[in-house]
């Protein structure tokens, strides 16, 4: 089956479909790790972006359901060079095209993805149609791509939060599902849900945490009801700048219980803190992203140290308004903001992926610091309260 | 943290001479680093004994000693240099080995030298097998179940325990040496008590059969501040059970899930820091059970190696040279990203393309070995492609074998050296056949498809992956579908999938019966052409500044501008305008006759035309050797990593339009291209084309010589059975015989009598049909001599005369070879040089000539002339200082060479003793260790792989650290064996009193025994082993034999002295089998005895030459 991939400056690529027939519109992004589609393909902060791999081969191993890091397929549609004929691996539930097609998301195959890449790299993220459907004119797309509006500016944390709070228990498995062993939970985590990866509450689960997914709406109070001993603030897609109730409820947080923010719950805290944020040309997405920690966290994460560490991000913090915490740590390659240090708040986040999934487990290190962080915080407060009792 | 200034001189040892598994990757891993360490100001001192590399020639280190890779004589280097570091990382196992065994015997702590990039602790750790179990035990990884053994009851009880079928591997040997797999108790025995043998520690490991697993290799690297990266991971196509080496391998990883990767990565990482590397690079190899995701880790090797060579070509990552950074103090993030210019070291490469390398074997230089592949590594050379779809990397990586394969086609499996299949051969048949791994595999797993077998039964077979079988099946889907189809039949969109699959003109050509040329018009009217790509380290991430380039077929997209729809290529060759573009043809996988010495041609010809002055050239390499330094992405201004092929070269030309194309220096790869390229219009530079087949074309070479009143040996040629028996009664036996369109001797034989005749013939007729067969007088007993010649068109510089030790006969690439000659006149001498430069100046060279003569009773005949880069080249380069291959590319380019005396001194170097003032010896170095079964005499047929060099001020001494270098240590005292050919006896006198006058007991068999009584020289008589025992192979298996001369007449006296042969390898002992090898041997024995070699670098000896000259 034929398929086009349009851009809004009238680009246009002929290729093969696979997966759902239809036309889907979004972001046109690129993503350059080597392995992960699975993964890549249900984190929700792709949603409303056409999703490009630029390693050429997909499909290969087909889909392993279990390694899915929310319950749907996220991005508008998949753009790939050449998809896999065949599946192989003995843990593969179902193919690439198929698994697609069941979650009513279109697929190209067999275009010069690395001209698309390069387009992006240079020209910025544009947005764009993919479509699948038969007898598709390629002017009629040209005209709908040219119509779409931007990221920027665009909230979408609404479309992919959970609706109600509810408990994550799982932790993490062996390659056969069975719960790898882990501490019975001692501390209880508050996990705001802008569009949670999976894998974040399974670390956490894994290091002794009860983790409690909320809202985005839910208010500090609300949280603080739920008497958390830290709070995660997730990843998740559009523009940061569009939930300032969000960020409002999180500066009300500050202080009064240790804080994690991860990617999106970076660029939320780094507002909570003071700081603004941008849209960036083309973001980083990828699983090589060199980190090195600035300030650094002795023994586990001293400064001096890189981290190659899995990305998913089109906008970023400007570090300089910061009034609390200071910038951490910072991206290798192109000198951007990657993570805030405000332990004197008893808060700290980071731009990339520390949960990996896809990616490598360099950062997995920041989950110990936050347990870390809510260990120390709760033996303050208890130091504190027996202070205060003795002074009654 | 920035480099170290507590350091100021730094000594890197290479790895001496190219072995199967130690190959041209270090001289590209050594280049790198010691131009890293030149760059930090460091000192830097270096040990080669090879002088085929780039990292010897004498600009590029401070101190450069081409000097024996041993223990004794590193240790003497180090007194003299006292650097304040070794670095043991880039020279291979041998480096690894030499740094061991300098530590243990407490040099390096008594001279205070430290050991950078790996300790030796680091090293043992890594290396010795017990402890890297114990080590992978400390940190939860598993490893095969398996037992070190140090003798055979130990190995037979570990058998027991551990079950068929078993692995063995000795510990501490280059490419697995002496392991194997055995399936039976039979095997067990045998190869156990090889591998015992072999190893220097009497130490294997037996270990249970992974065989089947998916196998794996991560390329890592650690700087001091424990930041860890992988560069690339690479995922064998063969199963566990072919070393990887002799595996098709691709990068990266294909068929892992990220959860899988990532386990892998891990794993990587914590062995890193458990074994202790501190700073450079590891590669750790892993297999993957396919069936329920066990991993298990097989080895690591604390440095560079060859999977790290390709790592870097395939990524574009440099590992050797950030290795050596690392090494010196600097981390990751502290180094500069090359190629993209803007990013640091401290990341990890992601690729958007499929890399796949394919070893290319040459298993028909060595009768009766196994062709079996085995855990023992046994290719000479490999390949790489690069392609945007594994597909089309693949059948690139085909085509570059220079097997005359154009893809996956039915001839594949006999042009790979197989068995042919029988056209009624069942499925089940050729399926049972495709289960024994062996270098025509992939011909033979296409065409069990073609027949009918299921993919599973091929994946059931093979154990390859369902993946990689999946896109062989669609290769040959492709081309069943295309039956009977005309080229004017296949639309557009075929011709695009076609390509895009990587399907050769040549291939597209033989399916639809049409010429190459014709399917390159056709596709180009059409618009099916390349893009050329660029590997970034990054995916496109961003820009890449470095033009190293790949080709690809990608379809056109459209972009609107001004209104309207356009069609596009996003092609990123960025072509220059400069006028001089030069493209430099390189040599392809390294074979045997076809060396890493081209290599180091093309580089210095790079090299040469980027430095020349005015305008200056822009040079633009094309290779797809992944191991060499032509294809470092530096060495020239653009670089095409490409098949070796008339379409990929034209494809080149037409993007790149450059002034002309350079083919003299690859070798045969790019000469066989000149024609073609000539007839599609390209300039080819250099002696023209016509001159060089007058020069190889048999007949018009002999005209030629007549012509010039030369002397030449009688023959003709015979193209029946008949004639060749005719020809060689009229000539006289003995003859040399051979086909008329070979390389490297391959078939050439020397033939004593009509029997012998009648027996080639009825082999090689058979191999090679109705080609004509070459037939010449032999000219028995003379000295070879080979010259090389600069020439352009009016002058000629005369480059150096070698004289041959071995005489006449045996093939010139494996003969050790002296400079200047130590035995010939010099009225002699001159008559050589005039007649190579008549010869030169007769065919109109522009550029390098080499000639090979032969001199008996002082008349000087012609023998062989090749207007182009020889294999000896870099040898004669570092022992007169005069950069041939420099010069050449100059004068191909139009320079004379009056203009270049201007800009690189005088060019004519004295030939003889007086002049030179130092003598060098080039060996050849021979891979028989890795073929059990194949006799290691010498002959007319070359099989050397690599070659060392020794240079000291007496020729004696020359041919000792010679024969140091090329790992036999000639003895000073204990028992000389004597059995000589009645022919011989009188000649070999002087070499036995010689060594008997230095002290050595002489044994003999029964001939060769009276004749010594009776010339006075005491010796024991000894049995043949047809005698009966004791006899003289028990002596040399109990040690007590020290050195071997024994020459042979004929068919019978060779095969009786064959088991003594391999015997002598097995246990290293010095065995020659030529009386003017015995000779030199004997000399060098006498000289060694009245004291101690004397080290010099090669520039105190250059420029003492050069004084000297003035």
């Amino acid at each position: 089956m034929r398929a086009l991939l349009v851009l809004a400056d009238g680009t246009a690529f002929s290729g093969t479909g696979f997966g759902a027939v239809g036309t889907a519109e979004g972001e046109v992004v690129f993503n350059t790790s080597m392995t992960g589609y699975p993964e890549l393909l249900t984190d929700p902060s792709y949603r409303r972006q056409i999703l490009t791999l630029s390693y050429p081969e997909i499909g290969n191993y087909g889909i392993c359901r279990r390694d899915a890091e929310s319950e749907r397929v996220q991005p508008a549609a998949l753009v790939v060079r050449a998809l896999s004929p065949v599946v192989s691996n003995w843990r593969s539930d179902v193919d690439l095209s198929t698994y697609l097609r069941d979650a009513g998301v279109p697929g190209i195959a067999g275009i010069d993805t690395r001209a698309l890449v390069r387009r992006l790299r240079d020209g910025g993220t544009v947005m764009g149609v993919v479509s699948t459907d038969a007898g598709v004119d390629v002017r009629v797309l040209r005209e709908r791509a040219a119509a779409l509006p931007g990221m920027g500016g665009c909230e979408l944390i609404s479309q992919v939060t959970c609706q109600a709070p509810w408990e994550m228990t799982e932790g993490l498995v062996d390659d056969e599902g069975r719960a790898l062993p882990r501490p019975a939970p001692s501390r209880h985590v508050v996990a705001y849900d802008f569009g949670i990866k999976h894998n974040m509450a399974r670390m956490l689960v894994q290091r002794g945490c009860r983790v409690t997914m909320v809202p985005a709406s839910t208010g500090a109070d609300a949280v603080l009801a739920l008497t958390p001993d830290g709070v995660l603030l997730s990843n998740g897609p559009g523009d940061p700048s569009t939930v300032p109730h969000v960020v409002a409820a999180v500066r009300a947080l500050l202080g009064r219980v240790p804080i994690f923010g991860i990617c999106m719950g970076h660029q939320i805290l780094g507002q909570a803190l003071g700081a603004s944020t941008y849209k960036t040309p083309f973001g980083h997405r990828g699983a090589n992203q060199p980190v090195l920690l600035e300030v650094g966290d002795p023994p586990k994460a001293p400064a001096g140290r890189v981290l190659i560490t899995s990305q998913n991000h089109g906008f970023a913090v400007r570090p300089g308004g910061l009034s609390t915490g200071r910038a951490s740590e910072t991206n290798v390659s192109d000198g951007t903001n990657e993570g805030i240090d405000a332990r004197e708040r008893f808060a700290f986040s980071v731009q990339y992926h520390p949960e990996a999934a896809p990616g490598p487990h360099d950062a997995d290190v920041h989950f110990d610091r936050f347990v870390s962080m809510m260990d120390a915080f709760r033996a303050q407060g208890s130091a504190e309260g027996g202070a205060s009792r003795r002074a009654s | 943290m920035p480099a170290r200034r507590d350091l100021k001189s730094i000594c890197v040892f290479g790895s001496g001479p190219i072995v199967i598994g130690q190959a041209a990757e270090f001289d590209y891993s050594g280049t790198q680093a010691v131009k890293a360490l030149k760059r930090c100001g460091y000192r830097v001192i270096l040990v080669n004994s090879n002088p085929a590399t780039i990292m010897t020639d004498p600009e590029l280190c401070d101190a450069t000693y081409v000097e024996p890779l041993a223990p004794d004589v590193v240790a003497r280097i180090l007194e003299v240099e006292r650097p304040d570091a070794v670095l043991p990382t880039v020279g291979g196992q041998t480096a690894l080995n030499l740094a061991m065994a300098l530590a243990a015997d407490g040099t390096l702590a008594r001279l205070g030298i430290e050991l950078i990039g790996a300790r030796a602790d680091v090293i043992e750790r890594a290396e010795n097998r017990q402890q890297f179990k114990a080590c992978m035990d400390s940190i939860g990884l598993g490893s095969a179940r398996s037992e070190v053994c140090h003798s055979m009851d130990q190995a037979l009880a570990a058998r027991a325990r551990i079950g068929l079928p078993i692995v063995i591997r000795p510990s501490f040997t280059l490419g697995g040496t002496g392991g194997g797999i055995a399936t039976t108790d039979a095997e067990f025995q045998h190869l156990a008590q090889l591998g015992l043998d072999m190893s220097p520690t009497t130490e294997i490991l037996v270990e249970e059969s992974l065989v089947g697993w998916k196998e794996y290799e991560l390329e890592l690297m650690r700087d001091q501040a424990d930041n860890v990266v992988v560069v690339c991971s690479i995922e064998n196509l063969d199963p566990m059970g072919v070393h990887t080496g002799d595996s098709i391998t691709v990068a990266p990883v294909q068929t892992l899930t990220d959860r899988e990767y990532q386990r892998l990565r891990d794993a990587g990482i914590a062995i890193l820091r458990a074994i202790g590397v501190e700073t450079g690079g590891s590669n750790v190899q892993f297999a993957v059970n396919p069936k329920d995701g066990r991993l298990v880790v097989i080895e690591m090797n604390p440095r560079v190696s060859r999977s790290s060579a390709l790592a870097s070509k395939a990524t574009g990552f440099p590992i050797a040279k950030v290795a050596a950074l690392l090494a010196v103090g600097f981390t990751l993030d502290e180094i500069d990203n090359d190629i993209t210019k803007k990013t640091k070291a401290a990341f990890e490469p992601s690729i958007d393309y499929v890399v796949v390398k394919h070893p290319r074997f040459d298993f028909e230089k060595f009768k009766g070995a196994e062709r079996r592949l085995t855990t023992q590594m046994k290719s000479v050379g490999e390949a790489m492609a690069i392609g945007r779809t594994f597909q089309e990397a693949f059948h690139k990586a085909l085509r570059s074998l220079e097997l005359g394969v154009a893809g996956l086609e039915h001839d594949g499996i006999t042009k790979a050296g197989g068995e042919p299949l029988a056209p009624t051969l069942p499925k089940d048949a050729v399926l049972e056949r495709i289960a024994v791994p062996s270098p025509e595999r992939p011909w033979l797993v296409a065409e069990a498809l073609r027949r009918g077998a299921k993919q599973d039964e091929v994946v059931r077979a093979t154990g390859i992956d369902p993946w990689f079988v999946a896109q062989i099946a669609g290769i040959v889907d492709e081309t069943e579908g295309m039956r009977g189809k005309r080229l004017a039949d296949l639309e557009d969109d075929a011709l695009w999938r076609l390509k895009q699959m990587g399907f050769s003109d040549t291939r597209i050509g033989q399916l639809v019966d049409a010429a190459p040329l014709d399917v390159r018009a056709q596709r180009k009217a059409r618009g099916v052409v390349p893009s050329m790509k660029r590997v970034d380290t990054c995916a496109g991430e961003f820009e890449a500044h470095t033009p190293y380039l790949y080709s690809t077929y990608e379809r056109p997209f459209e972009v609107v501008e001004q209104g309207a729809a356009w069609p596009r290529f996003d092609d990123e060759a960025r072509p220059t305008s400069h006028p001089k573009k030069i493209v430099i043809l390189g040599g392809g996988p390294i074979r045997i006759g076809q060396g890493v010495e081209f290599d180091y041609c093309c580089v210095q010809a790079s090299t040469a035309l980027r430095a020349a002055g005015g305008t200056g050239f822009e040079t633009i390499m094309v290779n797809c050797n992944p191991e060499t330094v032509s294809t470092d992405y530096d060495t020239s201004d653009r670089l095409y990593f490409e098949p070796l092929t008339q379409e990929e070269v034209l494809n080149i030309v037409d993007v790149e339009k450059p002034y002309g194309v350079i083919v003299q220096f690859g070798g045969q790869t790019p000469l066989k291209l000149s024609k073609g390229l000539l007839a599609a219009g390209v300039n080819v530079l250099g002696t023209s084309p016509d001159a060089i087949d007058r020069a190889e074309d048999r007949k018009r070479s002999a005209e030629l010589v007549d012509h010039l009143k030369l002397r030449q040996p009688p023959g003709g040629t015979a193209t029946s059975k008949a004639e060749a028996e005719g020809l060689a009664s009229k000539l006289g036996f003995p003859v040399l015989i051979r086909p008329s369109y070979v390389l490297g001797g391959r078939a050439m034989e020397l033939v004593h009598s009509m029997d012998e005749l009648r027996r080639y013939l009825d082999r090689a007729v058979a191999a090679s049909d109705d080609r004509p067969l070459l037939v010449d007088r032999f000219l028995d007993g003379a000295i070879e001599v080979d010259v090389d010649v600069l020439c352009d068109g009016t002058r000629v510089v005369i480059g150096g005369i070698m004289e041959h030790i071995e005489e006449a006969g045996i093939h010139s690439g494996d003969s050790a070879c002296v400079l200047p000659p130590h035995t010939l006149d010099l009225p002699v001498i001159d008559e050589i040089a005039e007649a190579a430069r008549k010869l030169a100046l007769e065919l109109g060279v522009r550029g390098l000539m080499n000639a090979q003569l032969a001199v008996r009773r002082n008349r000087v005949f012609i023998i062989e002339v090749n207007p182009r880069a020889s294999r000896t080249v870099p040898f004669v380069s570092k022992a007169t200082g005069l950069p041939l291959a420099k010069l050449a590319a100059r004068l191909q380019c139009g320079a004379t060479l009056d203009e270049l005396e201007l800009e690189y001194g005088p060019l004519d170097r004295p030939m003889t003793r007086a002049g030179l003032g130092h003598f060098a010896v080039k060996e050849a170095v021979m891979p028989f260790i890795k073929f059990p079964g194949v006799d290691t005499i010498l002959g007319p047929e070359m099989r050397s792989t690599g070659e060392v060099m020794g240079i000291a001020d007496d020729p004696e001494s020359a041919f000792y650290k010679s024969q140091l270098g090329a790992s036999l240590r000639l003895p000073t005292a204990g028992t000389l064996f004597v059995s000589i050919a009645d022919v011989d006896k009188e000649a070999i006198l002087p070499a036995v009193r010689r060594v008997h006058e230095a002290g050595f007991r002489v044994i003999a068999t029964g001939g060769t025994h009276t004749f010594l009584t009776g010339a006075g020289i005491p010796s024991v008589r000894v049995n043949k082993v047809r005698e009966g025992s004791p006899h003289v192979l028990e002596e040399m298996a109990q040690g007590r034999v020290a050195l071997v001369f024994n020459t042979t007449v004929g068919a019978a006296s060779v095969k009786d002295s064959f088991s003594l042969r391999r015997e002598a390898l097995q246990r290293g002992i010095a065995y020659y089998t030529t009386i003017a090898a015995a000779d030199a041997a004997s000399r060098a024995i006498a000289r060694v005895a009245k004291g101690t070699l004397e080290v010099k670098p090669l520039q105190a000896h250059l420029s003492s030459a050069r004084s000297g000259h003035a």
